[in-house]
């Protein structure tokens, strides 16, 4: 058993009108001080039997292609304890 | 003002009046306006055929039609999944071929992530949802689904998205105008955050085009709120014919 997640965030030179919306919404909330925030999303994958070179190769292809989309998303793949 | 493209008084619902001139309108799971594109087909004097997303047959068609809609719900990305449909396959080669192929709004989000067109679109800039009547200022004459049309001819059509920013790096913005390839842009206001007021573009050879408005729902008095839209399917079919 592992588990890999994913996360997507927009580029950072997207305009991200959640992210802003958010922002806004903490600062009504009292939170000073907020200068930017990013809303992205997590991908959290349980895998069968252990995650080898192959099925992580497999996973960073679907990472780029599927799941993000490379025009506008950058993703990072981390491995987590299960 | 607009000027709607001739119809030659062509009644609805003629099918395959232009010497049998097959479009094929996909359904996916979640499609929401394949039948008025459809009904577009046949009140320009096509004869519309429905493919179905889990089909890799393209039945012959001359010419393909991505509808709006809601793609598999819109989950992950608009389009994103829809990209993946065993229809899609045959569809991009063909694509590369030269078939004709128009993808309206949610048809549009499919193509860019296909990338059979180049940039994306993301959430309106503003967040809303947006539904208006929109006008548009026809920008290139030169593809497949605008060559009724007058350059720099100006229609009114419907605009309904929520994702209907289209976005591009600069160098690809700038390629885009520098080839021509900017088909239809926003007048007026613009709706929802779209790059250099873009609503729609085309691929390279022109025979695939991105909108983000609704041509199929203005083609008839009764239901639009003109008819400007009809050009896309006349320029279509009258292409084929001339072919």
């Amino acid at each position: 058993m592992a588990r890999v997640v994913v996360d997507v965030m927009l580029k950072p030179e997207i305009l991200d009108p959640q992210g802003k919306a958010v922002e806004g919404a903490l600062g009504r909330l009292g939170l000073a001080g907020v200068s930017a925030v990013r809303q992205g999303k997590t991908f959290t994958l349980d895998l069968d039997g252990d995650l080898d070179e192959a099925r992580l190769a497999q996973i960073h292809e679907l990472a780029g292609s599927l799941l993000s989309n490379p025009v506008i998303e950058d993703y990072v793949i981390r491995e987590a304890g299960a | 003002m607009t000027s709607s493209p001739a119809s030659s008084g062509t009644s609805p619902e003629t099918d395959g009046a232009v010497a049998g001139m097959r479009i094929g309108v996909v359904t996916f799971p979640g499609s929401l306006d394949d039948r008025d594109a459809a009904r577009a087909v046949r009140v320009a004097g096509g004869e519309a055929v429905a493919l179905w997303h889990a089909d890799t047959d393209l039945q012959r068609v001359d010419a393909v039609v991505l509808p709006g809609g809601f793609s598999y719900g819109d989950y992950l990305r608009c389009g994103a999944i829809a990209r993946f449909a065993p229809i899609m396959e045959p569809l991009r080669d063909a694509a590369r071929g030269g078939l004709p192929i128009l993808g309206i709004c949610n048809g549009f989000q499919v193509l860019c992530e296909s990338h059979l067109l180049p940039g994306a679109l993301v959430r309106n800039d503003h967040l809303h949802f947006i539904c208006r009547d929109q006008r548009l200022r026809i920008e290139s004459t030169a593809t497949a689904w605008t060559s009724t049309y007058q350059q720099g001819e100006e229609i009114v059509i419907p605009l309904k998205n929520g994702e209907g920013g289209y976005v591009a790096d600069e160098k690809t913005l700038d390629m885009l105008e520098a080839e021509g390839r900017v088909v239809a842009r926003y007048l007026e206001v613009n709706p929802n955050g779209s790059r250099r007021d873009i609503a729609g573009i085309a691929n390279e050879r022109g025979n695939v085009v991105g909108l983000m408005p609704h041509p199929e729902h203005a083609v008839e008095a009764l239901t639009g709120p003109t008819t400007d839209g009809l050009g896309f399917f006349t320029s279509i079919l009258k292409g084929l014919v001339e072919a």
